[in-house]
């Protein structure tokens, strides 16, 4: 069994600023780490291999420094890293990385199971994972909190939705997106540590993987970002303290007034 | 901050433990402080991130390092809990003995799962009237065939209860003295050793203090570490790498409450300053942090003579041990000092590196008997001239 891991170096959200002038993300100086929610998916990953023997492995697209994160990755328990990194991916939507991933997936070959965190803190689409799983043309579960049982090839998990969870049967290979419910990370290992440092990264790049160009960075992302802001602060509402039927009057009267006219 | 040259492993150690001391350690250590549960979870913690294996070698299952590295890790771990911290370092001293005098043999059958943090060890010479003079230890072991038979009580033993490997001093010929103690491997569960009281303490409370008692437990004369007979050299010796890590323990509790009184005094306002602006306060910082500096120094400068392979280091690690300790005392009550009222308060951190500090001054080897070494050593090297 393999088991491959799709992460993204974010920036850590706890040190986020915005520039008020430009209305972007200040990038200079903030500290680079592994999307908080993918640590559950590296997590996930280490836990299935110990329990099952099954190889894992990390993949990410991103410019060159996020071989850090890979590395981060090995040092927690994953055996082998993969970095896809090509000037060609710069600018790529949710649509061109979850295209490009899937073909790394190929690239790299056989696997049982895909892991992703829910969504990333940067861009919070919850697109990537859902998106991968379609390229490639395997089943997808999203937001798992529990693998409950693997037999015969068969995945149970429960999957979180907002009014409690549902437990699903899903063949292998499938894609999982999973949530923090799910595991408590853990940190890494001294052995670990050790091996991440002298660990080898493959990079993959157009050269080395089969990839349609237009479908790659700018070019192969329709998503246009026509304007990025702050929204406003919302205003504090208003307390009626009065009896019942005053209060039902007064609220009557505001809303003709108010939002009505 | 002082630069020490340490190797790229050695900041791996200290980095990975600062690590795990303000994520898993500091968010638990009063919780812990106030029921005295054992902290196997956080145990789990730095047992998952291979640091029981930092001085084992690595063919019994550790990572080769040497005295230094446990005492990185016990000084980087006691900043967040002295006690919490004690139940790594117990461990060491339950399996220092074995290091020391185990044959290949014992060493893998003990080691491995000492090194991954699977089982703990606890080491056991004191008993309710064998404190500083242990050679007044009433434990027996009359040796019947292929055993020995052990009959008495260890109290005050750090892991007691909690540990699977204990190494036990007791005396096979007593008309002999201190040349009639002999060291035993014993395993929890062997038939015959049980536990009594576990201590209700004034600090270090997240650590299992608790009696041994042996009931007519029979133990295999391949237990015996070393020979019999020389229970008390392995006691020594044990004590002689050992303390440095007390000190460490000292060193980490007296920098974390230095820490903490720093951040506290910055942040504190009167007179419509922080306090950290009165010429007072800023120099009780200074002599605190240039003894917790000064402390660092001497051990670090002992565990790296220990590691080069030095036989006689009794002295050097008596004084890295009472000076440590001395320091620890002096600057976690000046800490509580700058912290006013509020460092009287259990809602505040600074009692508690107090409370923890204290045992550090008393336990393997009270600083009374590390002055006696000391002298000793001192005269010694005179009279050799």
């Amino acid at each position: 069994m393999r088991i491959i891991v799709c992460i993204k170096q974010v920036p850590d959200t706890a040190d986020v600023r915005i520039n008020p002038e430009t209305n972007t993300l200040v990038r200079e100086g903030v500290k680079s780490i592994i999307n908080p929610f993918d640590m559950y998916a590296i997590e996930e990953a280490v836990r299935l291999k110990e329990k099952f023997g099954a190889r894992t492995a990390v993949l990410t697209m991103g410019p060159p420094q996020a071989e850090a994160a890979l590395r981060e990755a090995i040092s927690m328990g994953i055996d082998e890293a993969y970095l896809a990194s090509d000037r060609a991916f710069a600018g790529s939507d949710t649509l061109a990385t979850s295209y490009t991933l899937a073909k790394a997936i190929r690239k790299i070959g056989d696997f049982s199971m895909i892991l992703c965190g829910k969504q990333a803190s940067d861009g919070d689409t919850a697109q990537v994972g859902p998106g991968i799983s379609t390229h490639l043309d395997i089943p997808q579960v999203t937001y798992v909190k529990k693998i409950e049982e693997l037999k015969d090839n068969v995945l149970r998990v429960e999957r979180m939705t907002e009014e409690g969870f549902e437990i699903l049967e899903c063949p292998l290979p499938c894609l999982l997106t999973v949530v923090k419910e799910i595991n408590e990370p853990r940190l890494a290992s001294l052995k670990g540590l050790m091996r991440a440092k002298s660990a080898k990264i493959e990079l993959l790049t157009t050269q080395t993987t089969d990839l349609e160009l237009d479908r790659l960075g700018l070019k192969g992302s329709p998503t246009q970002v026509v304007k990025i802001f702050s929204p406003e602060r919302r205003k504090g509402g208003e307390i009626f303290n009065a009896p019942a039927q005053d209060c039902v009057d007064k609220l009557a009267d505001y809303i003709h007034k108010n939002l009505l006219t | 901050m002082m630069d020490y040259l340490l190797t790229e492993q050695q900041l791996m150690i200290r980095d990975l433990c600062r690590q795990i001391a303000k994520e898993k350690i500091a968010p638990v250590a009063a919780e812990y402080d106030k029921t005295e549960e054992f902290p196997w979870p956080i145990v789990h913690a730095i047992a998952q991130a291979d640091l029981f294996g930092v001085s084992i070698p690595e063919e019994y299952g550790g990572l080769g390092g040497g005295i230094m590295e446990t005492c990185l890790a016990t000084e980087e771990l006691s900043k967040a809990c002295g006690g919490i911290t004690l139940c790594f370092a117990a461990s060491y001293l339950g399996l220092d003995p074995i290091l020391l005098f185990g044959t290949d043999e014992q060493k893998k059958k003990y080691l491995p799962d000492l090194a991954s943090g699977k089982k703990l060890a606890a080491f056991a010479v004191t008993e309710p009237a064998a404190g500083s003079d242990a050679s007044a230890i009433q434990t027996t072991a009359k040796k019947k065939g292929d055993h020995y038979v052990l009959n008495g009580l260890k109290h005050f033993i750090t892991n007691g209860g909690e540990a699977e490997t204990y190494v036990v001093i007791a005396m096979t010929d007593k008309s002999k003295g201190a040349r009639g103690a002999t060291a035993f491997v014993l395993e929890k569960g062997t038939k015959g050793f049980t536990f009594g009281k576990k201590e209700d303490k004034l600090g270090i409370r997240a650590s299992s203090t608790r009696e041994l008692i042996f009931t007519d437990c029979e133990v295999p004369k391949e237990n015996i570490l070393g020979r019999e007979g020389m229970g008390f050299i392995v006691t020594m010796k044990t004590f002689d790498v050992s303390r440095p890590g007390v000190a460490s323990q000292a060193l980490g509790i007296a920098a974390g409450a230095l820490e903490a009184a720093t951040k506290y005094a910055r942040e504190r306002i009167q007179f419509e300053k922080p306090i950290s602006s009165f010429q007072g306060i800023q120099w009780m910082l200074a002599d605190m942090a240039t003894q917790v500096e000064a402390a660092r120094a001497l051990i670090y400068a002992t565990a790296r003579m220990i590691d080069s392979g030095v036989k006689s280091v009794s002295k050097e690690s008596a004084m890295a041990k009472l000076f440590a300790s001395d320091v620890a005392m002096k600057v976690t009550t000046d800490a509580v000092q700058i912290f006013g009222g509020y460092g009287y308060i259990k809602e505040y951190p600074a009692e508690k590196y107090m409370r923890d500090a204290k045992i550090t001054q008393i336990y393997e080897g009270t600083n009374q008997i590390q002055r006696n070494i000391i002298a000793l050593e001192l005269i010694r090297e005179i009279a050799k001239g």
